[in-house]
């Protein structure tokens, strides 16, 4: 058993055998928002960051996030009234169909503008074009991450 | 299509507690045969609809489709909201149960009412109305584009208007005044003159006493207030904070998790397994053999997963293994070369005498055309969670047809389908791949062996190499022109035909036609996959209709106008198109444009792609310009949404989408051998949108089909090379570059 921080919580966990972090954020923490898509690091569904930096979860072992600042979907939000400014421009976009990718897509989003508030088109596909939106929903998904950049610059919480 | 008779059983009453509810089913009527086999086989045979209105005067609306992304319960709950006046932000949507349980009277009462008890002059009318619902209850699905076509029109509407009507009709009783002078805004109704209002809710309990109207009278597109706008969609923020919850989410006290192998080839059997666990195999309960699949119960899908991948397992080999992709397609040319000079091909389609005036025909044009198998590929692997116990079954997991689950699940344990719980969870794509049962069967007989809730999930390999496939086909095409180039005469060969039966009929009025069609056998499991036969024909007859306008020297945007004369939405539609596509302005060199047209789920479409082929002669499609006219569009913003969708979905089919048959089995596992479109492939996409005022038309699908045309279409305009073949990747394209001076 190993402890993990997920999104600032201690969990004491069964890290054996190799087992990726995805299933046990989704099996051992029960947190379901982080999900699973192709299990070889092909579709970003399970992207989460450790330490600030994304990662592919189901590649990622378990065990090499200990003593890390493991952050999944549910861990983004201020508070429970006030999402993230990626968040809010996801809603404001109207851009998931399915849903099912908009985790991932999310945490991949949350990371490029940690990195680079104001992205261009090129660097946003760059940054983005690991994950993949079976809904095709790109189009929607870049217009959010402009309209985050867009607030990032008039906005001072972060 | 005839229009389908618009026939109302509607029932109404105050439960305890003051809560108006009105249930109202429709049955579909006079239907063409053409129809007929479309209703048959896709369930559009019976919409209900509840509706509640609480003494906080929220309406609450029962919507019987599942949501997958399309928005459907946003669209559905607005169409019933705009035709009651009911103010938006007292409404609410619950999606209802599988159907036959919610059309089953006792059931549907206590999911309307919890725990209250249905006062006896209720109990007369509702179950009256559901006792003929119930009779000729088929099964519910969502799919062929058909929620707000047949769901919204037939049942959502009338509700909504029944409701409004009682409502009116109970504030001109207590006022005593002309119904005629009141008026219904934000879920309250006025007597301006007397200055006198009350809300939906303080009316009900008159309003369950006043006649029930049978035919209500529904709003005209100007007094429309909802429909037609985009609202905010009632699934999004939970999609956003990640508390969504898929089929994939679900959790069940006690429940394991299991996953699967099947035998890869279509029809296989185990031969050999060892089912003991050993203590070397970490976290696994059970190991089972179930005749055609293994499965591994666990502590965890990874420990399940991983043992899988570790068992020794040797399956049957059977007269398929040895089958690939080739000869398959081979058995279909030759399956064609058969019936066709045994006589035996069925016929779609004739007008004329095709044969004849193709043999006077000045120009003849002549293509043979291969598409391949497509998987479905959702987001969410298949999964389903099913508990066994008491002689009960419950389930939970995504479905398109959870009555069907239902059913298939009593069916398989020999149980009363009464004793079926489906609890459905929203879906991570649906594309047709969710109206199957195979999954929800396999999670049966796994955990009937065990004394707990177990959770199947499906590896994306197995999710690719045991779908239900679109059809590979084979298709020959031949058209005669005379001499001004004008089509005289249609031939076209094709193999199987499923639905809708419409998709191979072409709208271009062309003289002498024969369609015709083959039905070899295949091992490979075909399913019904975003469009179904419109993803295959739409390829076939606009890329041919563009091989024509060639050999006629023609523009392909006037050839195709000049053959739809009759059709003004067609007009309509190509005219859209082409004047916000620029079509015939000037393009870099190696660039191209293609256009495609056509109807599919009632709605029109029109394509034009805007494409580079690079010097590597590699793809890239800049651009697609979409023109639809759906009828009206509900939801427009969702509309928009859902031609993106099925355009990105097409696209990824067209540029690299082939599943391949090897040694009997997929030969494809994952997105790195059957790569989907990503976000750097992806065109900029701009939808425009025509209100005729025609019946709804589909959302869902009817984009899907022309994509791969009006890519290929772009890329002959490039490059001189038809492609007949797709993927698009299997053609070489290096050779037709023009070095750029």
């Amino acid at each position: 058993m190993i402890n993990l921080t997920v999104n600032g919580k201690e969990y004491t966990v069964d890290a054996s055998e190799g087992i990726p972090l995805l299933w046990v954020i989704r099996e051992q923490c029960g947190l379901t928002g982080t999900k699973f898509g192709c299990g070889i690091a092909q579709c970003g569904a399970c992207t989460v960051h450790l330490d600030g930096q994304p990662v592919r979860s189901c590649v990622t072992p378990a065990i090499s996030a200990e003593g890390k600042n493991i952050t999944t979907v549910e861990g983004i939000a201020l508070d429970k009234n006030t999402l993230h400014i990626v968040q809010q421009a996801w809603i404001e976009e109207q851009t998931p169909q399915c849903g099912y990718c908009q985790s991932g897509q999310i945490m991949s989003a949350v990371a490029l503008l940690n990195e680079n508030p104001s992205p261009s088109d090129e660097e946003i596909d760059a940054a983005m074009s690991g994950n993949i939106c079976r809904c095709g929903m790109y189009g929607r998904i870049k217009s959010a991450i402009k309209r985050a950049s867009a607030s990032l610059q008039s906005s001072t919480i972060f | 299509m005839k229009k389908w008779t618009r026939r109302a059983f509607i029932g109404a009453g105050i439960l305890a507690g003051g809560t108006l509810v009105i249930g109202i089913a429709i049955r579909p009527g006079n239907r063409s045969s053409k129809v007929a086999g479309l209703i048959a086989s896709e369930g559009e045979t019976v919409m209900n609809v509840w509706l509640k209105i609480a003494p906080d005067n929220t309406v609450t609306a029962i919507i019987p489709h599942a949501e997958m992304g399309q928005g459907v319960h946003t669209a559905l709950a607005m169409m019933l909201a705009d035709e009651m006046d009911a103010a938006w932000s007292k409404v609410k949507f619950l999606e209802a149960p599988a159907d036959k349980e919610y059309a089953n009277f006792a059931v549907a009462k206590g999911f309307i009412a919890g725990n209250a008890t249905f006062p006896k002059f209720i109990d007369e009318t509702i179950d009256g109305v559901f006792l003929t619902a119930v009779k000729s209850l088929n099964f519910q699905i969502t799919g062929g584009s058909a929620s707000v076509r047949f769901t919204g029109q037939q049942a959502m509407r009338i509700a909504g208007a029944a409701a409004k009507s009682m409502l009116m009709q109970a504030a001109a009783d207590t006022w005593k005044v002309p119904v005629e002078e009141l008026t219904a805004k934000n879920s309250i109704i006025s007597h301006p003159s007397s200055k006198r209002s009350a809300t939906f809710a303080e009316l009900a309990p008159a309003a369950a006493k006043v006649k029930i109207p049978t035919q209500p009278k529904l709003k005209s597109p100007e007094e429309f207030t909802l429909m037609g706008t985009s609202l905010p969609r009632f699934d999004i923020p939970a999609k956003v904070t990640g508390e969504a919850q898929f089929g994939m989410d679900v959790q069940v006290p006690g429940m394991k998790y299991a996953t699967i192998k099947a035998a890869p080839v279509f029809g296989s059997k185990v031969k050999s397994v060892d089912t003991t666990v050993s203590p070397s195999q970490y976290g696994v309960k059970k190991i089972l053999n179930l005749g055609d699949a293994v499965a591994i119960i666990a502590e965890g899908y990874w420990q399940a997963k991983t043992a899988l991948d570790a068992l020794p397992i040797e399956f049957e080999t059977t007269e398929n293994s040895g089958l690939n992709q080739e000869g398959i397609m081979d058995s279909y040319r030759k399956a064609m070369d058969v019936d066709l000079a045994e006589g035996n091909l069925d016929t779609h389609f004739k007008d004329g005498d095709a044969a004849t005036a193709l043999e006077q025909a000045a120009i003849l044009v002549e293509a043979e055309y291969q598409l391949p198998f497509l998987a479905h590929a959702t987001m969410e692997p298949m999964n389903c969670t099913a508990w066994v116990h008491d002689g009960k079954c419950e389930l939970w997991c995504g479905s398109q047809n959870p009555l069907g689950v239902r059913a298939a699940a009593a069916e398989l344990l020999e149980i009363d389908i009464d004793q079926v719980t489906v609890h459905n969870q929203l879906l991570g794509g649906g594309f047709g791949r969710r109206g199957e049962t195979d999954v929800m069967k396999q999670a049966i007989l796994i955990a009937k062996e065990v004394d707990h809730p177990v959770k199947l999930i499906w590896s994306r390999e197995e999710d690719t190499q045991h779908d239900v496939y679109r059809e590979a086909t084979i298709s020959r095409m031949k058209a005669g022109l005379d001499q001004s180039g004008l089509p005289i005469a249609y031939a076209h060969q094709f193999i199987f035909k499923h639905h809708p039966p419409e998709a191979a009929d072409i709208p271009y009025s062309i003289p002498n036609q024969l369609i015709q069609y083959s039905s070899p056998a295949s091992h490979v499991p075909w399913g019904n996959w975003r469009s179904v036969d419109h993803s295959t024909h739409g390829f076939l007859t606009e890329s041919f209709i563009d091989e024509m306008a060639h050999a006629a020297k023609q523009d392909p945007f006037a050839f195709r106008k000049k053959l739809i004369k009759d059709k003004p939405r067609f007009q309509r539609v190509l005219d859209l198109v082409y004047e916000k596509s620029n079509w015939g302005t000037p393009l870099p060199a190696n660039w191209g444009r293609g256009i495609a047209i056509a109807q599919s789920f009632g709605s029109i479409v029109a394509e034009v792609a805007e494409v580079e082929v690079t010097f590597e002669g590699k793809v890239k499609v800049h651009r697609v310009v979409c023109a639809v006219d759906p009828g009206f569009a509900i939801h427009p913003n969702g509309f928009i949404a859902q031609m993106e969708s099925g355009i990105i979905y097409g696209l990824a089919a067209a540029m690299t989408g082939e599943i391949t048959i090897e040694n009997g089995a997929v030969a494809q596992g994952n997105f790195h051998n059957y790569p989907v479109t990503r976000m750097n492939e992806a065109p900029k996409i701009e939808t425009h949108i025509i209100n005729s005022g025609n019946p709804p038309g589909g959302a869902g699908e009817p984009s899907t089909p022309l994509i791969a045309p009006a890519v290929t279409n772009a890329i002959f305009d490039a490059t001189g090379i038809r492609i007949r073949q797709l993927p698009i990747s299997k053609n070489d394209l290096r050779a037709s570059i023009r070095p750029t001076t």
